[in-house]
């Protein structure tokens, strides 16, 4: 096993996994976030449905509850005419003892086609990858902190949508980063895309100066994270994070860092305000602000369905 | 059995001898180094031209996981995996289930290496009960039955009035105490905090994990002047700390693992789960300082930390996957590697595989103390003769050790050991 191979490229440089942003070339980002727009019109037809996994059979893995996530690839996958079937791994083959491994050999031996694959430790779409057969594409939906792609990919969507160009932009990704595979995938992708200045914003317990390493600007201060942003990210803080040794309270957390209409008219008159979802009203976003002229956390949902259709049509099309 | 090894370069790191000589053994030991005399009449001849004759060597942290992880490890197998590396004498760690916390499981297991007649074997004794760092063990017993010391394995002791009391009473009988110098809380994590563990979402272990441990250790030490072994040093600032303990008199002494002294955290590539080790590989300035620290003497002995992992175990996501890598039979491969690359002669290098970590046991060897890892005459013949020339591919399916997970699968190593004798027979010989 050669683990110094990017695994998700072949030998041609095409991508035949989606596992992480990082290391994609810009141009193939480019050329997923064009294709993503050739499907968008699809969700507009009467019949919204494309035969390009027609035949093929694409299993979700979730191996950690999500509910939402795994519906927009449910939805994609259908729209590509694929046969899907949905595993919630948490409750069955792994709480009889199953290991990943063994259940994704019994899996391959059904002919599945892609795996898309949520994880609650980083890098286990990698062991997945290195592992099935080689026909076999997998499809990283989360793994850990480590990676969520095609939700970064979704993000550069929403962005590219509503700003055009990514060369002159600042955005602001504010929230508990450390614990974030969000974070990480837009850190990747805005830098691979060439945004000048990409912002961590939070408290020194969620956002550590080594993300400057990452190639962002590290701010504790929410007024200088956000002081003239084109973009804001919003991630979500998790229940078991509101209270402990990383944060004293849900309320501490967003009298510094909620975002409000307040503080977003420090940012650019024009800028826009993300959230992957799903949003904690009240701790982490305002509820004005949410549901504002400025949000755009609905577009992106809509966005994320002709996103991930393009990753599972583009790496189909590639193969080992 | 009388044995001539002919025409090999004889190197013992001890006394500094490096010619050309014979070396002949009988009855168990080194009877002459040099001319031998034409009277005596070996029943075996081992032609030794092109080889270097060395001590053989001693290894301060296996795990030779029995009892109870025997699906892991076996003593069979890993006492054949001592010999094929050329390890005659070796320590091991007390983290087996149940743990080495009593008598009749430390002389049981003596018992069972000597039946094997292969390496010598010198366990650690668990520090308190089922190392769970609340009640001392029967310290004195477990020495009569053959204990060298008292550990707590990776299980971090975060009890420091229990810590306290463990050095207080292990000095009062001159019992040396080996201790991994790792804070409990900050010390959870699965790699180096930094670049790469960030980047990756990997849970990291700050540097201020090991100093934190360390600055204890060393209040510790001061207040009780009890003698300390620092096992598995990772950090070039543990490195400055052991140095100023060191300058200011400490009964310390310490060791670093072949794995940290060439890899570094950007070595887990995409998520190698062979590079899952304790403690945590890091970053290049910490590796550089651990290698120039074991050339200077501040770090005493290279270690292998063999830990057999089985298949199951390591076939899992990076932080799930169980840590630790196979090791005995690239200690000497990897020290040779080390040697060149710092342009160390051979009987440098060999030292920190020989009398320098015979030096860390001191008097708790015995009567093995005045031969082992050194070539003396009258001492006991433990002998590893390896070619220095013989590059070897690490294959791990050919490794005799039952842990086939290695970060060096693929690697070119040199030195082929050729033959092994422990106390005079041979143990191992190359095919």
């Amino acid at each position: 096993m050669n683990f110094r191979h990017n695994p998700q490229l072949n030998k041609h440089g095409e991508l035949i996994h989606l596992l992480s942003i990082e290391g994609l070339p810009r141009a193939l980002i480019h050329q997923i976030l064009d294709t993503a727009g050739t499907f968008l019109s699809v969700n507009d037809r009467e019949v919204k449905k494309v035969p390009l996994l027609r035949g093929k059979s694409v299993f979700n893995l979730f191996f950690e509850n999500s509910t939402r996530t795994r519906t927009t690839f449910e939805i994609a996958a259908k729209r590509l005419s694929a046969d899907v079937i949905n595993l919630d791994i948490a409750r069955s083959s792994a709480a009889k003892g199953e290991s990943l491994l063994d259940t994704i050999a019994n899996l391959s031996a059904m002919h599945a086609d892609m795996f898309v694959v949520r994880h609650s430790e980083s890098g286990a779409p990698y062991l997945i990858a290195q592992h099935c057969a080689p026909h076999v594409h997998v499809v990283n939906a989360g793994d850990g902190r480590h990676a969520h792609p095609t939700q970064g990919l979704l993000d550069m969507y929403t962005i590219r949508h509503f700003k055009k160009d990514f060369t002159n932009l600042t955005v602001a990704i504010v929230g508990d980063i450390v614990h974030s595979r969000v974070a990480r995938s837009d850190i990747h992708a805005l830098t691979t895309l060439g945004v000048p200045e990409v912002r961590a914003v939070g408290p020194k317990t969620l956002v550590p100066g080594d993300l400057r390493e990452m190639g962002v600007r590290v701010c504790h201060d929410m007024a200088e994270g956000i002081r003239g942003a084109d973009v804001i990210i919003m991630l979500r803080l998790q229940n078991e994070r509101m209270s402990g040794a990383m944060l004293p309270s849900a309320g501490e957390f967003f009298k510094n860092y909620g975002l409000t209409q307040e503080k977003l008219a420090l940012a650019k008159p024009d800028c826009i305000v993300m959230h992957p979802g799903p949003i904690n009203r009240g701790v982490e976003i305002d509820s004005s602000v949410a549901d504002g002229a400025q949000s755009v956390i609905l577009p992106q949902v809509t966005f994320g369905i002709a996103v991930r259709m393009a990753v599972m049509s583009t790496i189909a099309g590639n193969s080992a | 059995m009388k044995i001539l090894i002919q025409n090999g370069r004889v190197i013992d790191p001890a006394s500094g001898r490096d010619e050309r000589a014979d070396v002949a053994i009988a009855a168990g030991r080194i009877v002459t180094i040099g001319q031998v005399s034409p009277d005596f009449k070996p029943s075996r001849t081992i032609d030794a031209s092109g080889l270097v004759v060395a001590p053989g060597l001693v290894d301060l942290a296996v795990r030779l996981r029995e009892p109870g992880h025997e699906h892991e490890g076996m003593l069979e197998s890993e006492m054949a995996a001592a010999a094929a590396g050329g390890v005659t004498s070796l320590v091991c760690l007390p983290d087996t289930d149940p743990p080495l916390d009593e008598p009749g499981l430390v002389e049981m297991l003596k018992f069972r290496a000597r039946n094997l007649n292969q390496s010598h074997l010198y366990p650690l004794g668990a520090l308190t009960r089922g190392l769970a760092g609340e009640v001392l063990t029967e310290m004195a017993e477990l020495t009569e039955a053959g204990c060298v010391g008292f550990s707590h394995a990776e299980v971090a002791l975060k009890d420091t009035l229990v810590l306290h009391r463990a050095l207080q009473y292990a000095s009062t009988f001159g019992y040396t105490t080996w201790l991994r110098a790792q804070d409990g809380y900050l010390g959870n994590g699965v790699a180096a905090k930094g670049a790469l563990a960030t980047r990756m979402g990997l849970t990291g272990v700050p540097v201020i994990a090991e100093t934190i441990a360390l600055n204890t250790l060393f209040e510790l030490v001061r207040d009780t002047r009890a003698r300390v072994h620092i096992c598995r040093l990772s950090s070039a600032a543990g490195v400055d700390l052991v140095r100023r303990a060191k300058a200011e008199g400490l009964p310390i002494t310490c060791d670093v693992s072949i794995n940290h002294l060439h890899l570094t955290d950007i070595d887990i590539g995409y998520f190698n789960a062979a590079m899952r080790l304790t403690p945590p590989l890091r970053q290049v300035r910490d590796r550089d300082a651990l290698r120039a620290a074991l050339a200077d003497g501040t770090i005493d002995a290279l270690v292998s930390d063999h830990t057999p992992v089985d298949e199951d175990a390591k076939m899992l996501p990076f932080a799930e996957a169980e840590p630790g890598a196979t090791g005995l039979e690239l200690l000497l491969g990897l020290a040779l590697k080390w040697g060149e690359q710092s342009g160390h002669d051979l009987a440098r290098t060999l030292g920190t595989i020989t009398i320098a970590p015979v030096r860390v046991l001191g008097d708790a060897l015995g009567s093995l103390v005045s031969s082992a890892g050194q070539l003396v005459e009258g001492g006991v013949a433990d002998v590893c003769v390896f070619d220095p020339a013989a590059y070897w591919q690490v294959t791990p399916q050919a490794l005799k050790s039952q842990g086939k997970h290695t970060p060096f699968s693929g690697h070119e190593l040199p030195g082929r050991v050729r033959c092994t004798l422990v106390s005079g027979h041979v143990a191992y010989e190359a095919t």
